[in-house]
């Protein structure tokens, strides 16, 4: 009698918890998929951008590594070749024909040939990728600081996003770019990098230009620079969110 | 000290539903000659627990249930798991992927420090899709890294804040010292503690009235060491945190080891509740749940045996 009763209790606390997890599985997938929740969840980002800029000192440096931390093997991940006809013409140039315009809301928008770049002061750092899938690798990067090519522009008050525009198209098409704070251009270890472990970049890597933005996540450093735009607001480049990531889903704020 | 309240009501009604304890037949043979009478098990009504601390509990039943789940989505963008800094692939302490046999058929494959695993079904391989964790064990339940990140990414703030607020509420209102705090004596107990519960002995009477030394443990070590590390790997996951607070990579002994004991934090966490649920139903699940709603806890004492 009391057997039976404890079996059937167990047969209902068994339901109960089964259902429980099914209807909750399935509640957050229609979540999910509703029009509203997903723009709930993105008010998380802004929460995490405030509270990570206010504890963040705005020059405070990415960890800098030794040349016996270097990763043996850097994964390249996202587009590893641009894949189009004019991006091919560069490579048999050996890039001697690229061309970097920053332009937009700036005093005086200007171009410079990648030997004129490489003319300029540069910087290296040894640095760790940390890609949003979660592996890290560490890498040797030398470029100009993006703040170097700023302060010879001068960007207007209203420019707040330096846009990337970059060669690679998608399958479908669709043009790679990706967008900072205009602020954060200034920060010593936000480079235009040309030498990856002092080699020339190479094509899954970047070539010729890719950016390095060392206190966000890997989907951030954009790669085959050609233009930085800067703009006051985002809307009307691409999908709107500032980049192609984040144009899938992504957190434009990539700290975390 | 907890609020110990009589109620001459619940202790009637209760009482009248349970049975009165029969002599067995062995005793029934020794005291024949002495007639016995039995008063009916006491039913004490203790407040177990405070309101601030039943909010809590419960706001932690989603908010846990998600951040793994959605956590166990991000792991599967990159199911594997290193030691230090970097990621050399070679170099993973534990792996979950799928594998090709020489036949061409898919297997699960999971690898901790060298040893491998056929996991064909949850890990690895489960209803013919390449992934770690199986689609019922993750929000979303396909693949999607963005939108799982967007889950956990709000989840964790809540996670954070609720486990703020309870801290500070278990500080200033001495819950922490006075009930989770084991004491001396309790840890020279732990022996005749663990036999207990493996052979699921459980405390009644006055002993049924505080947490044993256990329950102590484990309630302080998910509480004060699991739930920080988890947050502070998580923190130390972040490549901005990781430039204001570098002594955070420093301890945690790099990104990729913080990931690692993020993972590890997060299996203890599943392990923690595992077996909570299963004591809460062991040593009577309405009671507990109960206590864990309204407060009230209703504590048994055997009833005393007279001579005529």
């Amino acid at each position: 009698m009391k057997s039976e009763h404890a079996m059937e209790r167990r047969r209902f606390l068994k339901g109960t918890l089964g259902a429980a997890s099914l209807v909750a599985l399935s509640g957050c997938d229609n979540l999910t998929q509703s029009s509203w929740f997903p723009s709930i969840l993105n008010k998380a980002e802004r929460l995490t951008e405030t509270v990570q800029r206010a504890v963040t000192p705005k020059d405070a440096l990415a960890k800098e590594y030794g040349v016996a931390d270097i990763s043996k093997i850097f994964p390249a991940n996202g587009n590893t070749d641009p894949g189009t006809e004019q991006y091919a013409e560069h490579v048999a140039q050996n890039f001697s024909e690229w061309m970097l315009e920053v332009a937009g809301l700036v005093q005086a928008s200007r171009s410079w040939s990648l030997a004129a770049l490489k003319e300029l002061p540069a910087r290296t750092q040894i640095t760790r990728h940390d890609c949003v899938e979660g592996w890290s690798a560490i890498g040797k990067w030398t470029g100009i600081p993006v703040g170097d090519l700023m302060r010879q522009v001068e960007p207007l008050p209203n420019a707040r996003y330096a846009v990337f525009h970059c060669a690679d198209v998608d399958d479908e098409g669709i043009a790679y770019y990706e967008s900072i704070a205009v602020a954060d251009c200034y920060h010593p270890q936000t480079i235009l990098a040309y030498e990856l472990n002092s080699s020339p970049l190479d094509v899954p890597h970047g070539a010729p230009l890719r950016l390095r933005f060392e206190r966000q996540l890997g989907y951030k450093q954009a790669k085959y620079v050609m233009k930085i735009e800067l703009v006051e607001s985002l809307a009307g480049i691409g999908g709107g969110k500032g980049g192609y990531w984040e144009d899938q889903g992504y957190e434009w704020y990539a700290g975390i | 000290m907890a609020l110990l309240i009589q109620s001459e009501e619940a202790i009637s009604r209760e009482g009248a539903q349970m049975p009165i304890v029969e002599p067995s037949a062995s005793e029934t043979l020794s005291t024949v000659s002495t007639p016995m009478i039995s008063t009916p098990p006491v039913i004490e009504r203790v407040y177990r627990h405070r309101l601030p601390v039943r909010i809590s509990h419960w706001m932690n039943v989603p908010f846990l249930i998600i951040l793994i789940m959605s956590g166990l989505q991000i792991f599967n963008a990159h199911p594997a798991l290193y030691w230090g800094d970097r990621s050399d692939r070679d170099q993973a302490v534990l792996s979950i992927r799928p594998m090709q046999t020489e036949s061409g058929e898919i297997r699960g494959m999971t690898t901790i420090l060298g040893h491998q695993f056929d996991t064909t079904g949850v890990l690895g391989y489960s209803d013919d899709m390449r992934r770690a964790f199986p689609a019922w064990a993750t929000i979303p339940s396909a693949k999607w890294l963005a939108m799982g990140r967007q889950w956990h990414l709000f989840f964790a703030w809540f996670f954070v804040i609720n486990g703020l607020v309870f801290t500070a509420y278990a500080f200033a209102s001495r819950h922490a010292t006075r009930d989770l705090a084991p004491t001396g004596k309790e840890f020279r107990g732990i022996g005749k503690s663990l036999r207990d519960h493996l052979l699921l002995r459980h405390p009644s009477g006055k002993e049924a009235k505080r947490y044993n030394i256990l329950q102590k443990l484990a309630y302080a070590t998910v509480l004060f060491i699991v739930a920080p590390l988890i947050v502070f790997t998580g923190l130390a996951m972040s490549p901005t945190i990781d430039t204001a607070f570098p002594w955070l990579l420093t301890i945690s002994g790099g990104r990729q080891t913080a990931r690692t004991i993020h993972f590890v934090a997060c299996f203890s966490f599943i392990g923690f509740i595992v077996i909570h649920v299963l004591q809460v139903i062991l040593t009577g699940f309405f009671n507990n749940i109960r206590s864990m709603v309204t407060g009230w806890f209703l504590v048994q004492h055997q009833g005393v045996r007279h001579e005529v």
